[in-house]
């Protein structure tokens, strides 16, 4: 036996030996480390310059050159397993890490969210902006116009003519001893200023603010909305209001809403009608909210007089249209379950912020 | 407009019950507002006969009957009632019954006797004694039933006897005997001792709650029984003496009969909402002619019938002048002569009762019969005071004073018309007849009058004078002249009906005004094209004739209580209604299309809103009129040019009587009543009109202010302030400042702000000045902001255009100097501004401090300069320069230097 193989033999054994014992101590002290910091030093220790792995890798140099791969081999085996121990161990610790500092960092989420304070919308307008809407989907034009008005668009060019009962100091707010000048006591006098001033054919509707001589009370107000509409071109019908109303109620009230037209009577429409909606509440079987009538009222409208059409110079040979009036304030009282008009106009902020 | 079934039924025959008949005669155009079963309410109630009445054998009140109601056996009814005697018709309800108001009836004891049932009052039934006039109870003083105030000091001693004084002639009487002596009328036969001795003495007396061997008190200087208002004692002192009972029938029926009929509870009454078009409708007839064209049966109308032959001849009786034919178109008159005035027959009392009007006697109650019937108003004048027999329908003279039948002096002007004789004024024309020609009693000669007045004449008129009655509210809206004279003859032939009077031959007609049917061309063509229905021509003629238009061929004769029926669509639309507006079909929207949309003014409006809302702000809206104290109360001078306001000349109240020329007043109620309400904190804006004289046609101008105000714990002229740059960001003007201004009076000289874009005044904000809001009773802070809409518009910045993002990296200085206290942060900002080169991007405040470091007087204002270059990365030494320029400017123009 060549003594140097006994030699090298021996070294070769005693390298393995520390390889072994190297790799079963770090993997243990890998597995035991408690933290980042325990477990960086322990990478230290093995696998640092310094190292212990280091240390035998060292002594490679005095192995046989048929040797030296083998054992290069056996060592780097050894370094990967525990770079991959050492990874293994890195990764639970920042796992528990981070579970320790979720579990620290925990809320009680049934503490209230810090208060972000936004506005809300009037309720009236929340309503009229709903049916403006519908409007300008059928494609009519929002309108706008004075509220100073003079008499003779409030009432003269819609065919109320001196003697209305309507035109009395009683009724309407004036501003001369002529009753020229007065608060428009509807939105109708928009119609004569559309007829006045647009091209045909007209769509529009005109929201605003109207005034009559009511004391304030649950269900009146000296001051109120309206929203007015008015359609004028060739061969307009009847047909044709029942089916642009119909369509504004369903939108306003869902699909499949009912609606009937009974004859009524307006001085700038002929023929009148009112439009009821079926009552939501009770389906048209009658219940307190519908007078047990089982229908609603929603609105008055009609087809343009001629007169009124002759007065703006319209030829109602030619032309016809129709004419619709909302009373705004019914409607979103309606809508919001208000029981009381003098809400709308008293905005208590803790009325307000329910909208 | 109410309307009796029963009264109904006499003109046309429906059978559809109330509900079928309210739908179909909504749907025609007659809208239905409510319809009511007189008698719904009443169940098992009956007449009854009451047979024997004996006193109560444990009651010192209660009387046991025996009542005969057509059972196998009486019916036993204990009643504390006293106004009823053996033999009387009672309305009985029977155990089990139900009376009006829901209350129940059943059997039951009193005082261990038992009771079947309950006698009714007149309460009972839901009547009152203005339904039956004969049915008022008085009560005589019953001294069985005296119970004295203080039992030590009674005024009438308890052993009293008849013969008794009680004082003056008033002695104590026994009821022997009481025998009925017609309706309400009482023969008792009474026992007492007079001076000579015992008497006997026969009383009549209409005190219905005596009975044999009672107690009374008979005064013998006037032979009649006393009541206890005659004794001087308080109702208390004789609990039982009432005016009020048991409601003793005298109409013509049974015992067992059903009590709905006998007291009309089994008529149905619909109301209905007329149309001041068509007061036409407001009569039984024309409802009835609506009835008939919606139910499709015949109207059956009657022509009265008079046979006259009074005395006297009518020209020589009477004469009637109109100097103002236009105030009176038709004038008709007739003359009833021997009038025995007396309560009208139970019919017509029953038919006035159900369409609610109260009988009062044959004669008045012929006139309002006719008026509802025919829906002309009539008035009986007594021909005795008619002096001269001369009637005059002519204007008022100015301060003429007229005394109404309802008891009120009435100052008259010219504009109103009067019936008057040659001296004085009798009655206001269409409105009210006057005291001094009054029917009465003794009434013997009447005239009737049935006229046509101009109705803006009798509206202005009742306006007026505050009293719009049945009548004029008819002759407001206009009526048919050639009503006038069936109605006069159907009273006439109700006279004589009655048996009221004789009618004189002949009637004075004075015709000012003839009117000219409307003949109208049918085009049915047109109709359906304006309807956009296929109506056939045969079946719009059927419908226009089932309303009495005269139709032959194409032409149409309007009959002349239409008068609001002139041209082809107001053909149209009896032709929609009783076609059905319902069966009309339903087309989209043809024709032209047209583009819907906001104009951009709208536009902006919105997008304020949501920005205001988004800042945490809600909206209120507020009355445009307000008081004109409200200039004071917000401190304008009293030469403030915009306290030239729009006044209203009729407002409602000096609160609401002008319009406003700010929105701050009201901005500042609301919050001041938010604030009252305890709210804590309130942020509300408000987009509302101003209004400012001086716009076209003598109107108003009329811009809009965005308002905003607040309150709360916290809030600051900063908050507020960064809520109003928000604003402006958003709508994107450029080159906003903030100046301060003293000028303003409602707010804080220290707290208040001018807002610019450029030299471009937009508004004001501040916090408002401390003793403005002690005028709105807020101790608190207040701040508010008011922002002219059309100057925001003007200065709103372009759409949004994308730059680039920043590619290389921003170098970031943050400088503090030290300057005096009136230098303001907006005057350093704009010296940076103005000294800083291309490379500076953005300043931001972010500090001022004053204190220890820092000189009296002086404070520190350090900013956060923040430099870029979009081409390169910008060196230190380069940002240095910069920052070095920056100072010395600062110090040079400010005085400012570095901390």
């Amino acid at each position: 036996m060549p003594r140097s193989g006994n030699y090298s033999e021996r070294k070769r054994n005693k390298m393995k030996e520390q390889l072994a014992k190297i790799k079963e101590e770090a993997l243990a002290a890998f597995r035991a480390a408690e933290d980042a910091a325990a477990l960086d030093e322990l990478r230290v220790k093995y696998l640092g310059k310094k190292g212990e792995l280091t240390g035998v890798l060292k002594m490679m140099g005095r192995l046989s050159p048929q040797e030296r791969p083998v054992m290069g081999q056996l060592a780097n085996d050894v370094r990967a397993a525990l770079e991959k121990a050492l990874e293994e161990s890195s990764r639970k610790l920042e796992a528990a890490a981070l579970e320790l500092r979720l579990k620290a960092e925990a809320v009680d989420v049934t503490v209230p969210g810090e208060s972000v304070s936004i506005g809300h919308q009037h309720p009236m307008n929340i309503a009229l902006d709903e049916l403006k809407d519908i409007f300008i989907g059928m494609g009519f034009t929002v309108m706008d116009g004075p509220e100073v008005e003079l008499a003779e668009l409030n009432f003269d060019r819609l065919n109320a003519e001196e003697g209305h009962p309507s035109r009395d100091w009683s009724d309407t707010f004036y501003f001369d001893t002529d009753s020229r000048v007065m608060l428009r006591s509807q939105t109708s006098p928009m119609q004569v200023r559309a007829m006045d001033t647009m091209p045909l054919p007209i769509r529009i509707v005109a929201p605003g603010r109207v005034y009559r001589k009511d004391e304030v009370d649950a269900t009146h107000s000296p001051m109120f909305h309206q929203v007015e509409g008015l359609v004028i071109d060739r061969g307009v019908t009847m047909a044709d209001l029942k089916g642009a109303l119909n369509a504004v109620a369903e939108k306003l009230f869902g699909e499949g809403t009912q609606t009937r037209f009974r004859p009524h009577h307006f001085p700038f429409t002929e023929p009148s009608c009112e439009m009821d909606v079926q009552c939501y509440k009770c389906g048209g079987a009658g219940c307190p909210t519908c007078k047990g009538e089982g229908w609603i009222e929603l609105l008055g409208a009609g087809m343009v007089h001629p007169r009124v059409l002759e007065m703006s110079g319209i030829d109602p040979e030619v032309y016809s249209g129709w004419a619709f009036g909302f009373g705004l304030e019914r409607l979103a009282l309606r809508r919001f379950k208000i029981d009381d008009l003098r809400l709308i106009f008293e905005n208590d902020v803790r009325f307000l912020e329910q909208f | 407009m109410k309307l009796s079934r029963k009264w109904l039924s006499g003109f046309v025959t429906v059978e559809a019950g109330d509900k079928e008949f309210a739908e179909a005669m909504t749907l025609s155009g007659s809208k239905v507002e409510t319809t009511g079963d007189l008698g719904a309410e009443i169940r098992n109630v009956v007449v009854g006969r009451i047979r024997k009445m004996e006193r109560h054998p444990d009651s010192d009140h209660m009387w046991v009957c025996r009542v005969d109601a057509a059972k196998n056996e009486p019916v036993q009814i204990v009643t504390g009632a006293w106004n009823i005697h053996e033999g009387d018709l009672v309305p009985v309800a029977l155990h089990k019954s139900v009376l009006p108001g829901g209350k129940k009836i059943e059997k039951g004891k009193l005082r261990g006797v038992l009771s079947d049932g309950m006698l009714c009052s007149l309460s009972e039934l839901g009547l009152d004694e203005r339904d039956f006039p004969y049915a008022a109870i008085t009560a005589a003083a019953l001294l069985n039933d005296y119970h004295p105030i203080d039992p030590e000091k009674p005024s009438i001693p308890a052993d009293i006897q008849p013969g008794h004084k009680i004082f003056g002639p008033v002695v104590a009487a026994k009821a022997e005997r009481v025998e009925n002596a017609g309706v309400n009328r009482w023969r008792c036969t009474l026992s007492h001792a007079g001076q000579d001795g015992p008497a006997a003495v026969t009383v009549e007396t209409s005190c219905q709650n005596i009975h044999g061997g009672d107690l009374v008190a008979f005064n013998t200087s006037s032979g009649s029984l006393c009541t206890p208002a005659d004794l001087h004692a308080e109702q208390r002192e004789f609990p039982h003496c009432i005016n009020d009972g048991i409601f003793v029938l005298h109409e013509d029926c049974q015992p067992g009969d059903d009590i709905r009929p006998v007291i009309n509870a089994d008529d149905h009454v619909v109301e209905f909402e007329i149309t001041p078009n068509r007061p036409d409708c407001l009569s039984v007839i024309g409802l009835a002619r609506e009835v008939s064209a919606t139910f499709h049966t015949p109207l059956r109308l009657h022509e009265p019938v008079v046979k006259g032959g009074g005395p006297g001849m009518l020209p020589e009786l009477l004469d009637v002048e109109t100097p103002d034919p236009e105030l009176c178109p038709r004038y008709t008159a007739r003359m009833v002569r021997n009038v025995k005035i007396a309560p009208s027959p139970k019919w017509m009392r029953e038919r006035l009762r159900s369409m609610g009007v109260r009988p009062i006697n044959n004669i008045v109650d012929i006139t309002n019969y006719v008026m509802l019937e025919y829906g002309q108003p009539m008035h009986a004048f007594d021909y005795r005071y008619v002096k001269g027999g001369k009637i005059i329908v002519r204007r008022a003279r100015a301060g003429e004073e007229l005394t109404t039948l309802d008891g009120n002096v009435r100052k008259l002007t010219e504009n109103m018309l009067v019936i008057a004789d040659e001296t004085r004024a009798v009655g206001l024309a269409g409105i009210m007849g006057g005291e001094n020609s009054e029917i009465v009693d003794d009434t013997v000669d009447v005239v009737f009058e049935s006229a046509n007045f101009d109705g803006t004449c009798i509206r202005r008129a009742a306006l007026a004078l505050g009293m719009r009655t049945e009548a004029s509210a008819k002759f407001e809206k206009g009526l048919d002249p050639l009503n006038t004279l069936p109605a006069v003859n159907r009273a006439c032939e109700l006279v004589e009906l009655l048996g009221a009077g004789e009618v004189v031959d002949g009637v004075i007609d004075i015709l000012n005004h003839v009117p000219q049917p409307t003949v109208l061309r049918l085009e049915p063509e047109k109709i359906n094209a304006l309807l956009g229905t296929d109506v056939p021509a045969e079946e719009m003629r059927d419908i226009l004739r089932s309303l009495d238009f005269d139709v032959k061929d194409d032409a149409v004769t309007v009959p002349s209580w239409r008068s609001d029926v002139l041209r082809m669509a107001d053909l149209a639309e009896e032709v929609a209604r009783f076609h059905g507006y319902n069966n009309i079909p339903v087309t989209l929207q043809r024709g032209e299309t047209t583009q819907g949309g906001y104009s951009p003014l709208q536009l902006a409006e919105r997008r304020l809103g949501s920005v205001c809302r988004s800042c945490g702000y809600s909206e209120i809206i507020t009355y445009s009129f307000i008081s004109p104290s409200c200039y004071d109360k917000i401190g304008w001078a009293p030469d403030e040019p915009l306290r030239d306001s729009l006044k209203i000349l009729n407002p409602l109240g000096e609160d609401t009587s002008i319009m406003r020329t700010t929105t701050l007043p009201s901005m500042l109620e609301i919050l001041s009543r938010n604030y009252s309400y305890r709210n804590r904190s309130a942020r509300l804006y408000e987009i509302g009109r101003i209004y400012l004289p001086g716009g076209p046609d003598g109107l108003a101008n009329e811009p809009k202010m965005l308002t905003m105000g607040a309150y709360g714990e916290g809030f600051s002229f900063f908050t507020l302030k960064g809520a109003v740059e928000a604003l402006l960001r958003d709508l994107r003007v450029a080159d906003v400042r903030f100046t301060a201004c003293q000028a303003d009076p409602s707010y804080h000289p220290g707290r208040c702000a001018g807002v610019y874009a450029g030299e471009k005044l937009l508004g004001v904000m501040g916090q408002i000045h401390p003793s403005v809001a002690a005028n709105y009773d807020v101790d608190c802070e207040l701040y508010c902001a008011e922002l002219s809409f059309d100057a925001l518009l003007e200065v709103q910045g372009p759409g949004a255009e994308y730059a680039p993002l920043p590619r290389f990296p921003a170098v970031s200085r943050d400088i503090a100097v030290v300057c005096r206290e009136e230098i303001t942060a907006g005057a350093l900002e704009a010296c940076i501004r103005r000294s800083g080169g291309k490379l500076l991007r953005d300043i931001a405040l972010f500090d001022i401090y004053r204190g220890s470091g820092v000189a009296e007087g002086s404070k520190s204002v350090a900013f956060s300069l923040t430099l870029r270059s979009d081409e390169r990365s910008i060196t230190a030494a380069e940002a240095d320069g910069e920052i070095g320029e920056i100072l010395a400017a600062l110090e040079k123009e400010l005085g400012a230097t570095l901390r």
